[in-house]
């Protein structure tokens, strides 16, 4: 093997890959040589590093030197500057939003965002090339499956799974040992060992970022499992949204089989396993299990009435398990470490890590691991940064379309499974939305009801009719429509499809209604009964005026579709609310910031 | 030993099989859970959430898919499930267009009923947008209003599972989810076979016969036509559910005296049809065995079964008999051997089917079906347009005489009438066939405790108990009788065994035929009814409701009125019928004879599953 005196790591995660970062390994590759430095500097592209707001991100190893938003034409500098040199390019280095401090001094882990993360699912994401078995292998890989096999039996697998203590990371939340043991329990001669790679709430890339990261992870943690509960096949259920993560899953399991990792007589123990990929057409009821099963076997994705659990009668019939990404993430180093190191992370309840995909109005937009039990506002604060432009923070949305919000008040709350349901919001898969004062509340729960109408398979009534029937409630609301007794309405509807829907989407569909009733009836029943919005984002609710800072430039009458403004030049100018269609051109033209809303 | 499960629903409580629904458990209780998309045998789904019950867990569960656990405690009536169901049914009325007064299936319709029993008080409740459909009404015989359509899925199920069809399905997702055909396109231009099971299933207006009953009033009130009429045998079990009689009544006098009322000219009997198709198919059959022809043979009463052999199965189109179905070759012979008796010119006839059937309508309408340039028959009306007739025209039928069908064409023995229920077919053509091959008799018998009838003895003993205890319901072949998918039976004829099996719903004739292909059966006779149960439960039968279904099984008390009639009658033998043997002596000459082939026989065409 040959040994570099420096790696240069490019992120090669979603975000980075669609700011430019392939191009940016080209550019380091032809550097390299044309400085006569291939032998001695590596290039590797990797997995998310996280820290996607600040992508494309580069970083040189052995300084440990993170460089943000790199561009094409920054790579001749860092290659003649710093691998030829030795001198770091400070303008390139990431800058801390919140301390403003440059982290020329600092390696990854010392940075604030990094700081207070704690990586176990994602600990090999932005470290090795997810192309490369050996790579993973050099890092401990398929250990946890050697051992799991020629030191274990099924079930001591299965006990330790269980005594660590991990839960669903899907968003449910059941214990994975348990899981595991009902399947186990099945008698049957086909079993399978389904990985849900389906995930499809809006703005979440926790599980596309390990697949695309850390594809072996995921082999390994479903070899393991077919050997705990008895199956000998596998499906990995991957959105074809989803073709980074696909291609390097292909690549891994051919690898795998190369390598006799996978396939017939693993390790010579007699065990045999095998892996194979449905690409999944973007319903996100699919992610569902047993609509992601009837969508395996080439059926209409929709959701059957449960029991009999999958564990009993899954695909094709079969007993069957099915877990999700990150849960997976973590069996390797649960066999390897042992339960109790796994324990040891988090709080008794809610053990090991969480990934989130922070997004919305925060500054540090990305993707986090941290240990479960952290308050709410060290993710929000210290890692996210933040709300930027020096905006409120108002609240944040966990669990996607499925969860509720929080509201600043409770920002101090603990992040785990039950803390978060004795709130009405979830944990979810990981999806991490910040909200500033800016955001209209009932215009959120619009938002993410759009989505889940959009995404009911429509098998049941109270789904298919009922979260319908929502959003035209709350889209009136919004318009400035609304009606005495909408929010009773919306109570009961809600409350209805929770208890009566088919499935988990429907039944946590009105969710987000439901939390923000709770938590911001004010601004519901500002829109209804004042038409007013008290964030100013409704359209249909605002006023645009000109204020007596306007010097009467003309410019924004001249830009209005529908003439609605009015005045002589040099004198202050004004809108006729009659004709304004609320467009807001006006308010974008204004060079000195007259126009305001409200 | 069955194990048994104990449980508590609305704090009765029950011991019942395990695999028993809660649903099911609950009825055993006493206690009537309201379904929409539930019917039993066909679709079990969970889908429209009218059944939720509360057994303390997280959410509500779907009594009809929800099985039994020992020591569970369901709740029914609580006011939060009260509440639920009615605003989980109140949405459903929010996208259903609410025209029930001009409406099919107005008071008829299990979601108008259930608006009725949960209390709706207010149906524009969660008034909101509503999707617009246009009519599919380009079948001949199936009409769908999807504007109407609940998606309960229960005709899905019907197309799909019982009749291996599967033409129609739910397409698009959430709101816009709708029922429908591949690529939108109309039931007519998929490989539909007619069958209207997909109706029978419908709890609401959304699916029905294509209408003839203006088509029929026409002819009725054109003075220059010669308009006679003939209804089929499952009609007369069925038709009397339409005026409030029990089911399983046969109303045979009262149909004859309620057709003539209507104004039809003759008042003809499919029956007698029947019995000339007895001696057509037998003595093909008999000809088929001898001379080496293509076996098994198969039944070709109904349209539905044709048209699912032509489209799904087409190498098995030789096996078919030839035979018209018997309606057709009674039209056949209306306009010919009626018209020549009675100096009628044939082009003045109009002759008109009664049929428990949606497929008669589309067969009605084939070319092959014609002679002259006239069709055999010209309208068909479903048992249900028949009552919808009766109705308007203000006959007051629960109270008619009873009156006979005319002669010539109105005379028929008992193998004809079981034609309607699953078998009939091969009984009344193993009566018939057995004697001729044999030249011996069989002779009425009385069976007692015999597992294949208990179901159709039952349901006789709850109708008519006195007359049952009487009668020999049984001749001989009792194989072919009963509710069982697949039937068969093996047949001692002089030295031959005859291997007969008798399938009804597609869906079993494409395991039976499956089964053939394969070479692990082989068959001399078969018979094929398109719909499970036979014509008495075909798709222009009066309709059941999904509650009236959990009570007892539509199919078996028709067609035990179909045996109790059979057995009520002098000749049970079709080639006793001396109307029929006049025929052939008058005017046709032999069975299978030239101008028999020419009048009575046809052919079939392959069709190809998808339009090109």
């Amino acid at each position: 093997m040959e040994l570099y005196r420096s790696h240069v790591l490019v992120c090669g995660g979603t975000g980075c890959s669609s700011s430019g970062s392939a191009k940016l390994i080209e550019r380091f590759e032809e550097q390299l040589k044309e400085k006569g430095l291939d032998k001695e500097v590596k290039v590797v592209r990797t997995g998310c590093f996280g820290l996607c707001e600040a992508g494309p991100v580069v970083i040189v190893y052995p300084e440990g030197t993170f460089y943000s938003r790199v561009k094409v034409e920054d790579v001749d500098e860092i290659v003649s500057e710093h691998l030829l040199k030795g001198r770091k390019v400070q303008h390139l280095v990431y800058v801390d939003h919140k301390t403003h401090e440059s982290s020329v001094q600092k390696s990854l882990n010392e940075i604030g965002f990094y700081k207070q993360q704690k990586r176990v699912a994602l600990r090999n994401c932005g470290v090795i090339d997810p192309e490369n078995i050996d790579e993973y292998i050099a890092f401990d890989g398929y250990q946890a499956l050697a051992k799991a096999l020629t030191e274990m039996t099924p079930e001591q697998v299965i006990q330790e799974v269980l005594d660590s203590g991990l839960r669903g990371r899907g968003g449910a939340g059941f214990p994975t040992g348990k899981k595991w043991q009902f399947a186990r329990a099945s008698k049957a001669e086909n079993k399978y060992f389904v990985c849900n790679a389906d995930e499809g709430d809006p703005g979440a890339f926790m599980d596309r970022s390990l697949l695309e990261g850390d594809p072996h992870a995921i082999l390994e943690a479903m070899a393991i499992g077919g050997y705990a509960i008895g199956a000998s096949e596998g499906w990995i259920y991957v959105r074809a949204e989803y073709p980074i993560a696909v291609k390097r899953l292909e690549k891994a399991i051919e690898q795998a089989h190369e390598y006799g990792l996978l396939g017939e007589n693993i390790f010579g123990t007699g065990f045999n396993f095998d892996i194979h990929i449905r690409l999944g057409a973007g319903a996100f009821v699919c992610g569902e299990e047993t609509a992601l099963m009837a969508s395996i076997e080439g059926k209409r994705g929709e959701p059957r009435p449960k029991p009999p659990f999958p564990a009993v009668k899954g695909l094709f019939e079969s007993p069957t398990n099915i877990n999700n990404v990150e849960t997976l993430g973590n069996i390797a180093q649960i066999i390897l470490k042992g339960a109790d190191w796994f324990k040891s992370i988090g709080i008794p309840t809610s053990t090991g890590t969480k990934v989130f995909a922070l997004g919305g109005k925060i500054n540090n937009t990305g993707l986090v691991e941290v240990p479960m039990g952290i308050p709410l506002r060290t993710i929000i604060e210290d890692i996210g940064g933040g709300c930027p432009n020096g905006k409120k923070f108002k609240a944040v949305q966990t669990g996607g379309p499925s969860g509720g919000c929080i509201p600043a008040s409770m920002l101090d709350i603990s992040v785990d499974y039950d803390s978060l349901t004795k709130i009405g919001a979830m944990m979810g898969s990981g999806g991490m939305i910040v909200m500033d004062e800016d955001n209209c509340m009932v215009d959120i729960a619009r938002f993410f009801l759009d989505f889940t109408v959009d995404e009911s398979c429509g098998k049941c009534t109270p789904c298919r009719v009922g979260t319908r029937r929502m959003l035209e409630i709350l889209e009136r609301i919004t318009q400035g429509k609304g009606e005495e007794g909408d929010i009773e309405k919306l109570e009961t509807l809600a409350e209805n499809i929770k208890s009566s829907a088919l499935c988990g989407l429907g039944q946590t569909a009105p969710n987000p209604v439901l939390s923000t009733i709770k938590y911001f009836r004010d601004e519901y029943e500002a829109h209804i009964k004042e038409k007013r919005c008290p964030a100013h984002h409704c359209q249909a609710l605002l006023n645009y005026r000109i204020t007596d800072a306007c010097r009467g430039c003309t410019a924004c009458a001249r830009k209005c579709p529908v003439n609605a403004i009015s005045g002589n030049v040099k004198e202050q100018h004004v809108i006729d609310q009659q004709k304004c269609i609320k467009c807001g051109n006006c308010m974008a033209t204004c060079k000195f910031g007259a126009i305001i809303k409200e | 030993m069955e194990n048994l499960v104990k449980l508590t629903i609305d704090g009765v409580s029950v011991e019942v099989p395990a695999g028993t629904t809660v649903l099911e458990a609950a009825k055993k209780a006493g206690i009537n859970i309201p379904t929409l998309c539930y019917l039993k045998d066909i679709n079990q789904i969970g889908a429209c959430r009218m059944c939720i019950v509360d057994t303390g867990a997280r959410a509500f569960g779907a009594a009809c898919v929800l099985p039994v656990t020992e020591g569970m405690n369901v709740k029914t009536n609580t006011p939060k499930i009260r509440e639920a169901r009615r605003v989980n049914l109140e949405l459903l009325l929010s996208n259903h267009d609410k025209k029930c007064l001009d409406c099919v299936r107005n008071q008829k319709c299990e979601l108008q009923q259930m608006c009725q029993d949960l209390g709706v008080d207010d149906v524009d409740k969660y008034k909101g947008k509503m999707n617009s459909y246009d009519i599919d009404d380009l079948s001949p015989s199936i009409v769908r209003n999807n504007n109407k359509c609940i998606l309960c899925r229960r005709c899905v199920a019907a197309c799909v599972n019982t009749q291996a069809v599967g033409v129609i399905g739910p397409m698009g997702r959430g709101f816009k989810t709708k029922i429908g055909s591949a690529w939108e396109q109309p039931l007519n231009d998929v490989a539909c076979i007619n069958c209207g099971q997909c109706i029978a299933a419908c709890p609401t207006g959304a699916l029905y016969e294509k209408d003839s009953t203006k088509a029929v009033w026409d002819l009725l009130n054109d003075e220059t036509k010669h308009v006679v009429v003939q209804p089929a045998p499952a009609v007369r079990v069925a038709l009397g559910e339409e005026f409030g009689l029990p089911m399983g009544t046969s109303v045979t006098g009262k149909l004859a005296a309620a057709l003539r009322r209507l104004g039809f000219e003759k008042v003809f009997d499919t029956d007698w049809g029947a019995d000339l198709t007895i001696m057509e198919e037998g003595t093909e059959f008999i000809n088929r065995v001898k001379n080496g022809g293509v076996l098994p043979m198969i039944t070709s009463c109904s349209p539905g079964w044709i048209k699912f052999c032509e489209t799904y199965y087409p190498d098995f189109i030789p096996n078919l008999s030839t035979c018209k179905s018997p309606h057709e070759m009674e039209g056949a012979m209306i306009k010919s051997y009626w018209a020549e008796k009675a100096g009628i010119d044939p082009k003045d006839i109009r002759v008109v089917s009664v049929m428990p059937c949606t497929a008669k309508k589309f067969e009605a309408k084939r070319p092959e079906l014609s002679h002259n340039g006239m069709q055999d028959v010209d309208e068909v009306i479903t048992t249900r347009e028949l009552a919808r007739m009766i109705k308007e025209a203000g006959i007051d039928f629960a109270n008619l005489p009873d009156e006979d069908f005319d002669p010539m064409l109105g005379e028929s023995t008992g193998a004809a009438v079981i034609f309607g229920a699953t078998g009939g077919v091969m009984e009344a053509a193993l009566r018939t066939v057995y004697e001729i091959m044999t030249e011996s008799k069989i002779e009425p018998e009385e069976v007692e405790d015999n597992d294949i009838f208990t179901t159709v003895k039952e349901a006789a003993r709850r109708t008519v108990k006195e007359i049952v205890n009487k009668t020999k319901l049984f001749m001989a072949f009792h194989d072919v009788r009963g509710l069982k998918g697949v039937k068969e039976a093996t047949i001692r004829i002089n030295d031959t065994d005859v291997n007969v099996a008798v399938a009804h719903g597609t869906a079993n004739a494409a395991k039976l035929l499956d089964s053939i292909r394969s070479g692990e059966k082989t068959y001399h006779f078969i018979e094929v009814m398109a719909c499970p149960g036979g014509c008495v439960t075909g798709g222009g039968q009066p309709i059941v409701s999904a509650q009236k279904r959990m009570e007892c099984d539509p199919k078996a008390l028709r067609a035990a009125a179909l045996y109790l009639e059979d057995a009520g009658k002098p000749e049970r033998k079709s080639h006793e019928n001396a109307s029929i043997m006049n025929l052939y002596k008058d005017y046709l000459g032999e069975p299978n004879g030239h101008l028999a082939h020419e009048l009575l026989h046809t052919h079939y065409v392959e069709r190809p599953k998808y339009k090109k």
